[in-house]
């Protein structure tokens, strides 16, 4: 597939967080900046979440937690998608995560975590330079 | 010439002309467009035309305690008693929620507010495979009728009143703090406090559901039904609009969409055969109080004057207290910013001040790390403290109503009642509050509005300081609440040793009358309350009634 198609991404809420705000704006952010954009609706596992990202053969997969669960959630979904073998997607996300909980979910292989004020503009331009489509 | 200089306009079509246009041609406004955090266009000036010729003050205004109870519910409102303040609170252990609570009475607190943590507000057991992480994180976890007794564990409840915010699993959760009464030997018909119990706001904003609308309006009417019997002073149902603001609503969206929820539950009773008079005097309201001051207010003294008028003229409810849109406030949570997090205290002052200035009757007020965290002890306190400088230092609890009569705020307040009353007729016409949400209407509404107010954000022409005008580099971040892993693992042993504790038999027993109860049209509440005293759990008894009610699925609208 060219390098220069449109990049797919699985905008996730993963767990019980019902929090859907700063999804749905992503996602609609995402969409109008030209991206394909799937959402995965609500109360996902992150067993779902990786599912739908393999299926549907995502560039990415950008996940909102407000819950608190973050320092479980994104390194489970990191450690699904490598059991797939898809670890080539690229997982990143945004919430309330505090600033000392950062460094450890960047080494688990979450590539960057947006917080709160964060402009939709700063994260499409973080993923325009960051998220290459995949070799498919 | 005719020196007239010293008498004033006699219109405002001749301010503009005389006194006006030389100065703003000269040199202009600030802005070109000036309007509320929700965008409501606001005037320069507001005079008795504003108004108009009808507009009368008893009808749109009057008396405080009488209808249509714009100026406040209560004759005497805070010269007679303050607002209840109520933060608030829940995290990790029911041991831990139990210290803070007590902590909050012992700075003078008055009533308590419970939060729950997810997997209770989803109506699962701390060890559900969807519950890993998330045990204890955004409030507290309670699994059975043993962690509510460790709760309330020296509490006594026919001294507090508590407010517990809780949706989907509502009924079971009431029915444990019922079954704490008895052991403490209080009776239920002393039990003062709120239930949330408000599921259509949550298919709307919040999304913490299990069953389908339908079922789960039937268990909110039981309910209703079982109170309005054996515990006749608990508030049912709090009509939440501020969770629906959370979601990024405008103003005029939470008023109307509230209140399109209250027609729900209203119309629900009746057609449970509930007389009108029977229940509705026990159902409440929740605001949520946002940055724009007067906007707020007037959303306030709007939200009373349209509950009256709605309850008596489309109701035909007869008992004045029928009337009464009584209603607790919290600060706007989406308000606050991780950014320079001490001037979260300033927002949450005037933001409390409007919720007391538009006649509230218990008020939370956010703590400045809640953008990072669950608060601290220190944060918290300051919120508290915030709300007893203004009640007891400010002054306005002196008066009631005072911004009354200004032409501003009537004029804010007419306007809107009257957009808040087009979104209800549209409403009506979709069918009622249920079918509109299952048409996903005010649902998009909302995300249209959210999504609206973050590219202002973006562009700047909404200014939160701190995010997009005022920054600076930030040197450090207050001590922040931390939730230890242990929390999760020794909930889960705790929950081990109930099950292998308590008498299996009657568990099942119970949970099968409770599953036949819900084939049937008995009231399910007696049912869960056998259930609870025997310790089943909450994911327990939610779970026996999904082969009956089903489970509800969102459709997704981005």
């Amino acid at each position: 597939m060219s390098e220069n198609r449109k990049l797919r991404l699985l905008v996730g809420k993963v767990g019980l967080d019902g929090h859907d705000r700063g999804a749905k704006i992503i996602a609609r952010a995402f969409r109008d900046a030209g991206f394909e954009v799937i959402y995965t609706g609500l109360h996902q596992s992150p067993e779902m979440v990786v599912a739908t990202a393999i299926q549907e053969d995502v560039d990415a997969v950008s996940l909102s937690i407000l819950s608190g669960a973050h320092n479980f959630l994104f390194p489970k979904v990191i450690e699904l998608l490598r059991e797939q073998g898809a670890e080539d997607i690229a997982v990143f996300g945004g919430g309330i995560v505090p600033e000392e909980d950062i460094s450890g979910l960047k080494a688990a292989g979450v590539l960057e975590i947006f917080t709160p004020g964060a402009t939709t503009d700063a994260v499409i331009n973080w993923v325009r330079q960051n998220i290459k489509p995949r070799n498919l | 010439m005719k020196d007239d200089g010293h008498k004033g306009s006699r219109t405002r079509g001749k301010w503009e002309n005389r006194t006006l246009r030389p100065v703003t041609e000269k040199s202009g406004e600030r802005d070109v467009d000036y309007s509320t955090v929700s965008s409501l266009p606001i005037d320069r000036l507001y005079t008795p035309e504003d108004l108009g010729p009808d507009w009368d003050f008893h009808e749109k205004v009057g008396f405080p305690g009488e209808y249509p109870f714009t100026r406040g519910v209560y004759p005497t409102m805070y010269r007679g008693r303050l607002w209840t303040m109520r933060q608030f609170a829940g995290f990790g252990s029911a041991a831990q929620t139990n210290q803070r609570f007590k902590y909050l009475l012992g700075q003078g607190q008055t009533g308590l507010s419970v939060a729950f943590d997810l997997p209770t507000l989803m109506g699962r057991d701390s060890d559900d495979h969807m519950a890993r992480g998330e045990v204890g994180r955004e409030g507290v976890a309670i699994d059975s009728l043993a962690d509510m007794e460790v709760l309330f564990d020296g509490i006594p409840l026919d001294q507090v009143s508590t407010s517990m915010t809780i949706n989907a699993p509502a009924a079971v959760i009431f029915c444990m703090y019922l079954a704490v009464a008895e052991k403490q030997g209080v009776p239920l018909e002393k039990l003062n406090g709120t239930l949330q119990n408000d599921i259509l706001k949550e298919y709307i904003a919040q999304k913490e559901w299990i069953y389908p609308p339908k079922p789960s309006i039937r268990i909110i009417t039981d309910l209703i039904g079982f109170c309005t019997r054996s515990v006749p002073k608990w508030n049912t149902i709090s009509i939440s609009g501020y969770h629906i603001r959370e979601a990024g609503s405008t103003a005029v969206q939470e008023l109307a969409f509230t209140i399109a929820d209250g027609i729900g539950y209203v119309q629900a009773g009746i057609e449970a055969g509930l007389p009108v008079d029977a229940f509705a005097p026990r159902l409440s309201f929740f605001w949520n109080s946002h940055n724009d001051f007067f906007e707020e207010i007037a959303k306030m003294r709007a939200s009373r004057r349209m509950w009256a008028r709605i309850m008596r003229e489309r109701f035909g409810a007869g008992d004045p207290r029928s009337w009464m849109c009584r209603f607790h406030t919290q600060t706007a949570g989406y308000s606050l910013t991780a950014q320079q997090p001490y001037n979260n205290v300033v927002r949450v002052t005037t933001q409390a001040l409007a919720a007391v200035l538009g006649g509230t009757q218990s008020l939370h007020t956010n703590s400045l790390d809640e953008t990072l965290a669950l608060p601290s002890e220190d944060a918290v306190t300051i919120a508290l403290r915030t709300q007893q400088i203004l009640a007891e230092e400010s002054g306005v609890t002196n008066t009631i109503d005072p911004l009354a009569g200004s032409y501003f705020v009537e004029a804010l307040t007419d306007r809107m009642e009257r957009e808040a009353m087009e979104y209800i007729d549209r409403i009506d016409e979709l069918g009622g509050i249920v079918p509109a949400i299952e048409n996903g209407f005010p649902q998009k509404e909302i995300a249209d509005a959210a999504y609206r107010y973050q590219q202002q954000l973006e562009d700047a022409s909404k200014v939160v300081v701190g995010v997009n005008k005022h920054r600076m580099e930030e040197k450090s971040r207050p001590d922040t609440l931390k939730i230890g892993h242990e929390v999760e693992e020794q909930q889960l042993q705790r929950l081990q040793q109930l099950k292998s504790s308590r008498d299996q038999e009657a568990v099942k027993r119970c949970l099968a009358a409770l599953a036949d109860g819900a084939g049937g049209e008995e009231n399910l509440l007696p049912l869960m309350l056998a259930a609870v005293r025997e310790y089943a759990t909450v994911g327990e008894v939610s779970a026996a009634l999904v082969p009956v009610f089903g489970r509800y699925r969102e459709v997704s609208i981005i």
